[in-house]
This record gives C-alpha cells, sequence and structure tokens, in this order.
C-alpha cells in the first residue's frame, strides 16, 4: 500500500495567552510538535504498511523549521517525508492549505491511503482532510477509530458519530481523518532517531507541483483572519462560605429559588 | 500579495516585532526582515508608529450581486430535524434582517417529519429533496446534492450545524464550490454595508477568539456547534412554502455506503440534550471516586460530564467529555467538580444558565465564571449534596 | 554541568527519559504496590531498541558501553527503580555471554537479547553464598551430553521473567573457586524449576525469585569460557556492571530531588512556599550537590571501564558506593521535606525511600565495596 500521511506542526500547548498591552500572542517557550492527532494517524499508517507492505510518506505543508517535524516522522516509522514550502504558501486557510497537499499528493503518483488527524489543535477546523479528499475525487471518512479491513480496492472502517459508531465501506483511493481511539503511538526507536537524523527531507515549491499560484497561500484562501481577541469571562461567582454542611444547604436553598433542584 | 516595510521611514523601533502575533517579523541587522510564518494578518501595520508598514492587497474580483439568501442546512436523523438547524434558523432570520433578503431551509432526507417547524422556526423557503438513497445522510451524496444546489440557486450564506456530520461533508462542498468555510463559529454577524459576515471562533482550543470573514467568495459558509444559538418560539402565524425538488443520483460516485449503524448507549442521559450536568476534572483523582460524582448526578437526574484530563487519563469514556474537544453543552444547571476551568472547557459548558463550581483552589479560573461558588473538599462536599437530595 | 555526552549518548538518554515519562510514570505506583512485572513497559523499551544499547553491533546492537547503558539505567530509575532494575539485570545476564561467550552461543541468544525478545538474569547467589561468593553449592557436572546442574540460587532479578540465566556453578568441587563455571541456561529446560516469588520492600515492579536445578541437562555448548573461569568472569562481571547500580541510585535520587523541589515551591506555610526558607534551601542545595557529584564519579566509571582499562575495581564499587549511599540520604531527606504528604503512598516520594535502600545492598553490599577500595589503597601504597 501506498500511503501518505499529512501532519502539522502546532505549539506544543494550546495554553497560548494575548499579552494584554499589546494585544498579541505570547509563543515565547512554547516548542513546536507534531499536532497530537496527526501521530495517530502517523502510527496508523506505519502500522498498515507492516501489515500490508508498501510505504509510509509523511508530509506537511510549512515554514523550513517543519523539517524537523518532518525527521521526527522518519524516527517513528515514515520510509520518507516531504515538506511543502514557498513563500507563496504563507498565509493559506484550510482550502488553499488542501489544494497544497493535494498538489503534492497528485505529484506522488499512485496512492491508496491519505490519513490526516482529526483536526489539529491549534485551528481546530477538521477541514483539511474533507477538502483535500474532494479535490482528489477519493473517498472520504471523518472520524475513523477503527480500520477493520482492506481488501481488493476497498476499505471497511468504524467511525464515531454523535449518536453512535458506524460501519462504513469504501472504495480507494480514499481520504480518513483519524481519532485519539484508533491506536497508542508508538515511542521513537534508536534506530529510527539515528536514521532520521541523517534523513533528507525534500522540498517540493509551487514550481515542482505545477500548482497555480492563485489558489495557494493568502492568494488562494477565501477567508480572512480580521481580528483576535482573548474571550472575556465578566461574571464573578457568588462564593458560599463556611463548614461543608452549611455550604450545601445554602447551595440547595439558592439552586431551589431558582427552581433547579 | 505581501507587507511591505519602508526603510525610509521604519525607526527600527522593534514594535512592529513584538506585535506580530505569528513571530514573523525579525529585526536583523539594520532592518525588519518578514519571515515565511507571516499571515499577511496587518496586526504589524496597526502598530506601527511611524507608518512604514503597508500591505499590499491585491483586489480580487468583486463579489457578485447575484448571491442571495441566507440558507440554513437543515440536518435530519432517523426522519427527524436536529435542534441545532432551528437554532441557526433563528440566527439566520437576524442574519437575513440586516442583510434584507430571505431565510431557506435545505432539507435532504426521506418521510422528514415535520417540515413546517422549520418554517415556524424561521424560514420562508425549505427546499425539500426526498428519497430513500438520502435517508441515512449518505455524505457522497449529501455533498453532490447541496453544492449543485448552491450552484444553481446562489446563495449569499450557508449555515450548517457543527455536527460530525456537517463537520465531515461541508468541507467538502466548500471545496467543491470553491468556497470559504469557517468552523464551529460561536458568533455571527453581519457587516451590513460589505454584506460580510463577520465569523468569530474559538481557536488554540478556546484560548483565543478570532474572527474570520470572506471578503472575496460566495457563498459564506459557515459551521455552529449545537447550541451555541437559542432557537426562537415556534412562530404558528409565519408563511414559507416547501418546494420539493427532484433527487438524480445520475452522474454521482457514491465512494462510501454504510454498512451499519450502533447507537451509543452508555450514556444513561445524553450529554448534549440534558438540562442539569454534574461534571467532575482532575480533582476527582481516580476512576473509583467518579462514583460519588455519578452519584450526584443520578439524584439528581442529570448527565455525567468531564472535562478533560479524566478523559486523557482513561477515567471515563470520550462521550462524557465537556469542552473544545468535546461536546458544547448548555444545560440549565451544570455542576462542575474538581474543575479548575482550564477555557478549553469553559468553551463547552460556559453557556449554562446556572454555573456552581466546587474547587478546592480558591483562585481556579472555574470561579470567574461560576453562578456559586464553594471552595472546599470535593470529596465532603458532594456525598453531603447528595445525601440531602435524596432525603427530600 | 556539562559532561560532553555525543549526539548519541544524548539522544539515548532523551529516549530513555520519554519511555519513562510516557510509559512508567503513569503506572509506577500501580506496579509498586501490586507488585506487578512490567511487561508491557518491556515490549515499549523493546520497541525502542534500548535493549540494543549495550550489544554489540554485530549482533544486532548498538555497540554502547557502560556509559551508555548507564544513561538508560538512570533515566528509568529516575522515575522508577523497579523497572529499570529489570532491563539493567538483562545486561547483566549477558554481558559474560557477549564478554567470554562462544561464537556459536552468541549467534544463537544475542540478536534475541538485542530485540527484547529474551530478557536475562545472572545468578550467583545461594543461601550460603552472599558477599563470599566462595560459599557456592550449586554443582554442574560433567556427563555424556553435557552438564548436569544440581542445586538452588537465591534472590535473582528477573528469575521466572527472563528466558536466559548466566548460572555460576561448581564443575570441580574440590578446587572451591577456582572450580567454578558459567552456564547459559534456558527456561523450559527440564530439571529447572523456579521457586517462590519474594516479596520486597521496594523495587516491587521487578521480579526476584529462587531457581532450582534438579538434576537439570544442558549442553555441552552451553558453557561459557573455559571451565574454571567461573568466579574470576563473575568478579569481571560485576566490576563492570556496578557503575550501572550506581546509575540505578542516581536517577533515583534525582527524581527524589525533582519531587521535592516541587513539592516544596508549591507547598505554603507561614503565607509562602516553603522552599523560601533558608532551612528547606540548604538541605536542597546540599541534596542537588550530592545527587551532582554522584553523576560526575558514575560517568567516569564508565568511561574508564569503557576504555578498556583492567583495573576498574576500584573505580566501579567507589561510584557504587557513593551513588547508592547518595541515594539513601537524598531519598530520606526528600521524604522529609515533603513532610507528611512525603510519607504518603500518593506521593512517589516514599516508594523511592524504599527502592533506594536495595542499592547499597546488591552488586556486593557497601561494607564488602569498601573493604575491596581500602584493598586497592593497601596495593597502591605498597607499590609506592
Amino acid at each position: 500500500m501506498n500511503i501518505v500521511v499529512c501532519l502539522k506542526q502546532v505549539p506544543g500547548t494550546t495554553e497560548v495567552k494575548i499579552n494584554p498591552e499589546t494585544n498579541t500572542l505570547i509563543r515565547q517557550g512554547i516548542k513546536n510538535i507534531i499536532n497530537p492527532f496527526d501521530s495517530y494517524a502517523l502510527e496508523e499508517g506505519v502500522r498498515l504498511k507492516e501489515k500490508f507492505g508498501g510505504k509510509v510518506t509523511a508530509i506537511s505543508m510549512g515554514p523550513a523549521q517543519a523539517v524537523d517535524m518532518l525527521k521526527e516522522t522518519i524516527s517513528l516509522g515514515a520510509d520518507e517525508a516531504v515538506l511543502l514550502s514557498d513563500r507563496a504558501f504563507a498565509g493559506a486557510d484550510t482550502w488553499a492549505t488542501a489544494y497544497t497537499l493535494a498538489g503534492a499528493v497528485r505529484k506522488m503518483g499512485q496512492i491508496d491511503l491519505i490519513i490526516c488527524g482529526r483536526q489539529s489543535t491549534d485551528g481546530d477546523t477538521a477541514q483539511v482532510g474533507p477538502e483535500m479528499a474532494e479535490m482528489l475525487g477519493a473517498a472520504f471518512t471523518a472520524y475513523v477509530c477503527q480500520i477493520e479491513e482492506i481488501s481488493a480496492g476497498q476499505m471497511r472502517v468504524k467511525r464515531m458519530m454523535d449518536e453512535g459508531y458506524e460501519i462504513i465501506q469504501s472504495t480507494l483511493p480514499a481520504v480518513i481523518t483519524v481519532t485519539k481511539e484508533i491506536n497508542i503511538p508508538r515511542l521513537p526507536s534508536l534506530r529510527g532517531v539515528m536514521k532520521s537524523k541523517s534523513a533528507k527531507i525534500p522540498i517540493w515549491t509551487l514550481q515542482d507541483m505545477g500548482l497555480d499560484p492563485k489558489k495557494v497561500g493568502l492568494n488562494g484562501s477565501f477567508t480572512r483572519v480580521v481580528k483576535i481577541f482573548t474571550p472575556q469571562h465578566d461574571k464573578k461567582a457568588e462564593m458560599i462560605h463556611g463548614e461543608p454542611e452549611i455550604q450545601v444547604t445554602c447551595l440547595l436553598g439558592k439552586l431551589r429559588e431558582g427552581g433547579l433542584a | 500579495m505581501a507587507i511591505k516595510i519602508n526603510p525610509e521611514k521604519c525607526t527600527l523601533c522593534s514594535i512592529c516585532v513584538n506585535t506580530c502575533p505569528f513571530g514573523a517579523l525579525e529585526l536583523k541587522e539594520d532592518k525588519i526582515v518578514v519571515n515565511d510564518r507571516c499571515t499577511l494578518c496587518g496586526a504589524c501595520q496597526e502598530a506601527c508608529p511611524s507608518e512604514a508598514i503597508t500591505l499590499e492587497e491585491t483586489q480580487k474580483t468583486a463579489v457578485s450581486s447575484e448571491h442571495k439568501g441566507v440558507w440554513v442546512f437543515a440536518e435530519q436523523r432517523d426522519g427527524k430535524v436536529k435542534s441545532v438547524s432551528l437554532e441557526l434558523l433563528a440566527k439566520a432570520r437576524e442574519l437575513a434582517a440586516g442583510l434584507k433578503t430571505e431565510v431557506c431551509a435545505v432539507c435532504f432526507g426521506h418521510g422528514v417529519q415535520d417540515l413546517q417547524q422549520l418554517i415556524t422556526h424561521g424560514a420562508d423557503k425549505v427546499f425539500l429533496v426526498d428519497s430513500p438513497d438520502l435517508s441515512s445522510n449518505p455524505e457522497d451524496y449529501l455533498t453532490a446534492q447541496l453544492s449543485n444546489l448552491i450552484q444553481q440557486y446562489k446563495p449569499e450564506i450557508v449555515l450548517a450545524g457543527a455536527t460530525a456530520l456537517g463537520r465531515s461533508f461541508i468541507p467538502r462542498v466548500a471545496a467543491k464550490v470553491s468556497c470559504g468555510l469557517t468552523a464551529d463559529c460561536t458568533g455571527l454577524e453581519i457587516d451590513i454595508e460589505k454584506r460580510q459576515l463577520l465569523q468569530t471562533r474559538p481557536t488554540f482550543g478556546g484560548n483565543i477568539m478570532a474572527t474570520i470573514i470572506c471578503p472575496s467568495s460566495r457563498p459564506q459558509m459557515a459551521t455552529v456547534r449545537p447550541r451555541t444559538f437559542k432557537k426562537n418560539a415556534p412562530d404558528g402565524g409565519r408563511q414559507g412554502q416547501i418546494i420539493k425538488l427532484d433527487f438524480n443520483k445520475e452522474g454521482i460516485t457514491a465512494h462510501s455506503q454504510l454498512l451499519k449503524f450502533v447507537e451509543d448507549v452508555s450514556e444513561k442521559v445524553k450529554l448534549d440534550e440534558a438540562d442539569v450536568i454534574v461534571a467532575g476534572g482532575r480533582g476527582v483523582g481516580k476512576t473509583e471516586n467518579f462514583q460519588l460524582i455519578a452519584e450526584l448526578a443520578a439524584a439528581l437526574g442529570a448527565a455525567l460530564g468531564s472535562s478533560r484530563p479524566p478523559v486523557d487519563e482513561g477515567w471515563l469514556p470520550y462521550s462524557h467529555q465537556v469542552g473544545q474537544t468535546g461536546k458544547t453543552v448548555a444545560p440549565k444547571l451544570y455542576i462542575a467538580c474538581g474543575i479548575s476551568g482550564a477555557v478549553q472547557h469553559l468553551a463547552g459548558m460556559q453557556t449554562a444558565d446556572t454555573i456552581v463550581a466546587i474547587n478546592s483552589d480558591p483562585s481556579a479560573p472555574i470561579f470567574d465564571i461560576a453562578t456559586y461558588g464553594l471552595v472546599g473538599d470535593l470529596f465532603k462536599i458532594v456525598p453531603l449534596l447528595t445525601q440531602q437530595l435524596k432525603r427530600e | 554541568m556539562q559532561y560532553f555526552l555525543t549526539d548519541e549518548q544524548k539522544t539515548i538518554k532523551e529516549l530513555a527519559r520519554k519511555l519513562a515519562e510516557e510509559r512508567i510514570l503513569p503506572v509506577r505506583a500501580h506496579l509498586d504496590e501490586a507488585e506487578e512485572f512490567p511487561w508491557p513497559i518491556i515490549k515499549d523499551m523493546a520497541d525502542s531498541d534500548l535493549f540494543r544499547v549495550f550489544v554489540p553491533a554485530e549482533y544486532e546492537g548498538l555497540g554502547g558501553g557502560c556509559l551508555e547503558l548507564s544513561l538508560v539505567v538512570e533515566e528509568l530509575s529516575r522515575v522508577c527503580s523497579g523497572v529499570a532494575i529489570s532491563y539493567a539485570a538483562t545486561a547483566l545476564g549477558s554481558y559474560t555471554l557477549m564478554d567470554f561467550g562462544s561464537e556459536e552461543l552468541k549467534r544463537k541468544f544475542l540478536p534475541d537479547i538485542a530485540a527484547g525478545k529474551k530478557l536475562c538474569a545472572f545468578a550467583l547467589t545461594e543461601s550460603t553464598a552472599g558477599s563470599d561468593a566462595s560459599g557456592i553449592r550449586t554443582t554442574a557436572e560433567k556427563v555424556e551430553g553435557g552438564y548436569l546442574l544440581n542445586g538452588t540460587k537465591q534472590f535473582i532479578t528477573n528469575g521466572g521473567e527472563a528466558e536466559l540465566y548466566t548460572i555460576i556453578a561448581l564443575t570441580d568441587k574440590s578446587k572451591g573457586p577456582r572450580g567454578a563455571s558459567a552456564f547459559m541456561v534456558e527456561k523450559g529446560t527440564p530439571g529447572f524449576t523456579f521457586g517462590k516469588k519474594e516479596k520486597k520492600m521496594g523495587i516491587r515492579a521487578s521480579a526476584t525469585c529462587e531457581l532450582v536445578f534438579q538434576n537439570c541437562l544442558i549442553p555441552e555448548g552451553n558453557i561459557i569460557g573455559r571451565p574454571g573461569m567461573g568466579f574470576i568472569m563473575a568478579m569481571k562481571l560485576l566490576d563492570k556492571s556496578r557503575p550501572g547500580v550506581g546509575a540505578q541510585a542516581l536517577g533515583i535520587a534525582q527524581g527524589a530531588l525533582e519531587a521535592a523541589y516541587e513539592y516544596t515551591s508549591q507547598r505554603i506555610q507561614f503565607g509562602q512556599a516553603i522552599i523560601n526558607q533558608p532551612v528547606v534551601q540548604s538541605m536542597l542545595a546540599d541534596m542537588s550537590i550530592q545527587v551532582e557529584a554522584a553523576r560526575a564519579l558514575i560517568y567516569a566509571a564508565a568511561r574508564y571501564a569503557d576504555s578498556g582499562a583492567k583495573d576498574i575495581t576500584e573505580s566501579s564499587a567507589a561510584a557504587k558506593v557513593f551513588a547508592s549511599d547518595v541515594a539513601m540520604r537524598v531519598t530520606t531527606d526528600a521524604v522529609q521535606l515533603c513532610g507528611g504528604a512525603g510519607y504518603m503512598k500518593d506521593y512517589p516520594l516514599e516508594k523511592m525511600m524504599r527502592d533506594a535502600k536495595i542499592t547499597q545492598i546488591y552488586e556486593g553490599s557497601n561494607q564488602v565495596l569498601r573493604s575491596a577500595v581500602a584493598a586497592e589503597l593497601r596495593k597502591r601504597k605498597a607499590k609506592s
């Protein structure tokens, strides 16, 4: 099987704060990591390769520093990794990102399965996977928590919906997004880390992929961020003091007043 | 399209470097350099005291004025319209009033009950595509059908619930009709003059809010979490028409098919429908202690919720998680036990009418949004509360 | 402090820490409480190539020495020395094979050890032979088709869980210590059974067990080195492995120091964190100094052993004695600093204090090792 795993580099914490004086994100001391949901995607790709043979290629669109993350994917079992990087890609929204990733997949030729994490922890949009699937004309299944079977150009998966599980049969090539229930990602191996240190990560540019400059980066983005701000909470709790017994009685009184208990 | 820094005006004061939310500006020797993290957000332009920074934006083709109307994707499951769709109709009415246009509900399914409620909750028109092929929400068909209708009728705005289904197939529609889509909006407003939808959504796990527009493409598409907006009381006097459209599956490639659905019955009371929720956080300590929380929930007839740490630790299944990466809830009463109140959690529950916080740390952020706060040991307070409730 | 580790050594240390924090930390209290052998973690270590660290490259290892092994043991012990010792005992149980075994025997077993498919154990101690190893009674009689083992080994780490055992037994009782030889024995060999699993004060995630040999016939080819070399090999082995025991003690002390620092920074008394009290700072400083001194000595002793030097008895003994005494003192002080919380099982410190004790006892008690150091001192004096 030829498998592509799409990954994003995200800040290592979602505890990002806005500096109230300058109204900008405080990024000091925050390390970049593999988007946690994407590490499940990578692990699933590597497991499928171990079972069915073939190749896992990790791809990411991002600045040059994302090379480090892609090297890490090699230590975790990816065979190859490619960075899609170009000044023209900057400022991409999900549509332009999906277009660029789809371009990379097309350039790779025959791909059976593309695996993405359910969503990123910084953007939380969960849109790139389905948008890319549509652009590639591939089957798409979101929230996959188990791959039950792959054979004869078909795959059967279990996925988590709001009300329960669905068993979905789809054709290959397919794009899936996976949830964290699907596996427990492995730790890197020492031999993997050593291999990854010397791994060459090719960088593909706009030109390399033959993409339309009007469809990538900010030019290709239909959405614009016009403002960022910290959510405000101005309510202040009425504190109920005293020994636990008194607190409980007092609380129940208040809830009853409001018809809540 | 780029940030231009005029070296003659720039004083190298570096205010822009510190202002950039993305760390994209650097002071290198005698000039400010823009690196590839730049998203052209324009924050530096505003911050520059010397007006040395300009954002050169190439003009996109003007938005066509033929796009009209606010659409709501009326999601059905087992022939019943989901509540989120009615909530969106209320918001759609508000947006349509500003734009002086109409509200349409789009419903795909088979034998969907009570379509009239779409009208009484705010739709002027209902586009109904009724076919047995659509009853289980096959996403390949939904994608193709909604894309076709958008291309044919050209709405100005399309809203859908950020349900598992919506989050899965609406992006495919956006890809197909080539337009912008904003996920999980918590606020929607209209810039009437520019006819732009101002879409506000949480990002970075809910720690930051971002307002997003789609300046050049139509329709403007957004998904909204269930219970973010309140539905209107049904207005029986509202008039509207139901327009039936044929479903033509020829030409649509069905890549996927549903083989089986297994309902999740592990929750006795469904979280997102519950009027009362009792939730536990890291302070609960371990799996066994959740029994205390569950007993209080049982005494109140409430659903059992959780913040993220207990789910990450494996104390409770994911289906109980409330927050940015879990469910959004809006019960009448939310009792948070041992939950510190990380913004990610607050994002999922802060619209609850009454919030009770029980926590040993008086400086826990949960108290900032709670209605009533009890500082103390949850292992004492919670069992007492359960006892007193049972006694009545 | 900068120890000038190579990139590869840093990689090994970082990976061992990652594994310890992600896989061991969440379960260490449970493993201790339940006295459960950590098989899932052993599998993680195997997948991460940690068992390859100490195996030569020609047998699918990474060719690391005492220092590399010590780095892994230190990092694992920082989180749980009970888990760490199951790893370290595999190195102990395979070193004799690596250094003295026949090519055939090495080809047969080392690749599986490197892959983490087979754990090892080293068995010298008997009820009559502790510090005085010459008191062993287990015999290996040369018979048609191999050697016949009889006797009982005691307190064997990894006993029952390991697949491969390095056994020291007498091939010639009349020669005393000069009549001992070393053998590779596989679990499942007829006549080889396990006695009771011991209940221990500390390192409770590890398995400690009796090995019972009753007319256990092993192939002739399973002898390691020449007959009669058993004691010499065992002494060389222990000289080589002692920095590793020191590293175990070092890891425990480091973990306790960090836990004490964290607690004292957060514990508010008299309106402020107790770390602001000079008396607390003084204790933390002493703990930190001792930990760093132990690290410096262990890394130096490990590097000296890796240099190929023959006279490593004193440096290895010194490193083990010093580090294990540090571990005992630092964990005791850490419990003291954390007060009642430190004494409770909800916090890791009481476990670390229990775990520390064994490092002063096994692989040469600190008293015996001090005698050895004193003997070296006298030898030097005599020469000069």
